[in-house]
């Protein structure tokens, strides 16, 4: 069996936190590049010009994208014929966590209670790690620094079979158009659909991690996508809640089997610092 | 349109919804945990650890400064969250408030009763935002970290008017001139 030492788990993860912060994908920059040239606003034209101006900056490795630099959601592909050595998985991505973003300088945003005891870590752990067990000996991991201003936008609807996909566009348009200027349009869109309440709003949040401009493999789910992009965009709320053509870049959606009783439909808003990083172990 | 902070009354008069302005002088930064910190401070009688009249608070939370720098990144938190302190903090004679997104209604009736102000930074450009601050200092609730009390000097600070004491709202405007059925 394959053998990894939990230390180089550990390393990773803080390596990929800085570089996650400061570098956006390629492909977040060329929609938002896109988007500089299709947007009719003025203000919108000049905010995305700011944007992209900000992501050279960041890049210089001085000041991360953005002063939120997030919750560390952590997404692992846990090959089966992997064997961990000198310590847990689970830690071992905690002390990722609390390295990159002490060592480099990240916002540490997490409180360990909800209410009156609301104090801070100080050192951005417990990291939101979701683990799936696949075939064969690699460790895929991802991190997705996420924002709270945008986190703060997500819906759950246990919406009717009946619904059907009209019921689906409404309420995800309803929902982007409630949150407005709050989630730093322009956004990602995430959306869930089918599985649990739980599961669907994680399909929403690991559709995330889809690159830019690539569609969801099923013809009739990429044309939900397409419509929906159209809706959201249809809005005007544009780039920062200015008024614009563009107040989303992309929408992405991830289907799951459901009760027959049910199709819950999880959105999940990412702001247009959709910053991840991803490596195999 | 340059205009200096703190603010006056003159000024104020002069901004309107959609308007583009760079601010330059002293701002202050808090956001959820000092507001609670400020209101309930107010509401035991006591005075506060900084004068907020005439002054702009800036809702944010700085990534760490690292060495050589003034600050860390530096982008506007969502204003929303401190709606339910911002009245009070009208009331006894703050100015202007700096953010990102929507504010409720109570706000925008204290915005127009005491002709105040509310601008929005850009969200998300807190790397390009930190190169406009040159001068950072805790002035209070610094065991907060991130959410303590801050004195900003700033040089063209770069913001947009969203309400204006006349009741304009600059999202209401953009969004209904570009919306399509």
């Amino acid at each position: 069996m394959r053998e990894i030492q939990a230390s180089q788990i550990t390393e990773t993860v803080a390596r990929l936190a800085v570089e996650a912060n400061h570098f956006l994908g390629d492909d977040v920059v060329a929609a938002l590049r896109k988007a500089r040239e299709i947007e009719e606003s003025p203000q919108g034209k000049d905010v995305l010009a700011q944007l992209l101006k900000n992501v050279d900056i960041a890049k210089e490795g001085s000041f991360p994208l953005c002063q939120d630099t997030g919750v560390a959601v952590v997404s692992v592909e846990l090959g089966q014929e992997l064997h961990i050595a000198g310590g847990g998985l689970n830690e071992a991505i905690h002390a990722g966590v609390r390295k990159g973003y002490t060592e480099g300088f990240l916002r540490k945003s997490m409180v360990g209670q909800p209410f009156s005891k609301r104090v801070n870590s100080k050192d951005n752990t417990p990291a939101m790690i979701h683990t799936e067990i696949v075939p064969g000996d690699k460790l895929h991991l991802t991190i997705m620094p996420k924002g709270g201003g945008c986190e703060n936008m997500s819906a759950l609807g246990m919406l009717k079979p009946a619904d059907g996909r009209q019921g689906v566009i409404d309420f995800v348009t309803n929902v982007i158009d409630k949150a407005g200027s709050n989630p730093c349009p322009p956004t990602i869109v995430g959306v869930g659909i089918g599985g649990s309440a739980d599961q669907a709003m994680w399909l929403a949040k690991k559709s995330l991690l889809r690159p830019v401009g690539q569609p969801n493999p099923e013809e009739e789910y990429s044309s939900l996508e397409k419509d929906l992009l159209e809706k959201i965009n249809n809005l005007g709320i544009g780039p920062m809640g200015l008024g614009g053509r563009i107040t989303s870049l992309a929408v992405h959606v991830l289907v799951a089997p459901c009760h027959i009783a049910s199709m819950p439909v999880g959105v999940n808003v990412q702001c247009h610092s959709a910053r991840y990083k991803e490596a195999t172990l | 349109m340059k205009i200096t902070s703190p603010l006056t009354d003159e000024v104020i008069a002069t901004l309107h919804a959609g308007d583009r302005v760079e601010i330059s002088g002293t701002i202050y930064v808090a956001r959820d945990a000092a507001h609670k910190r400020l209101v309930e401070t107010l509401d035991r009688g006591e005075k506060l650890p900084v004068d907020l009249t005439g002054q702009i608070v800036y809702y944010m939370g700085p990534s760490p400064t690292k060495p050589g720098n003034v600050i860390g990144s530096a982008g506007p938190t969502t204003s929303g969250r401190m709606d339910r302190y911002a009245p009070r903090l009208m009331e006894i004679g703050l100015k202007g408030m700096i953010g990102k997104g929507l504010r409720a209604q109570p706000v925008k009736d204290a915005i127009k009763k005491y002709k105040t102000v509310y601008f929005a930074a850009t969200g998300g450009a807190a790397a390009l935002i930190a190169q406009r601050i040159k001068k950072a200092q805790v002035m209070a609730y610094e065991e907060l970290g991130a959410e303590a009390l801050q004195k900003l000097e700033v040089e063209d600070f770069p913001v947009i008017v969203v309400n204006d004491m006349y009741g304009g709202d600059a999202y209401e405007d953009g969004k209904k001139q570009y919306a399509r059925k």
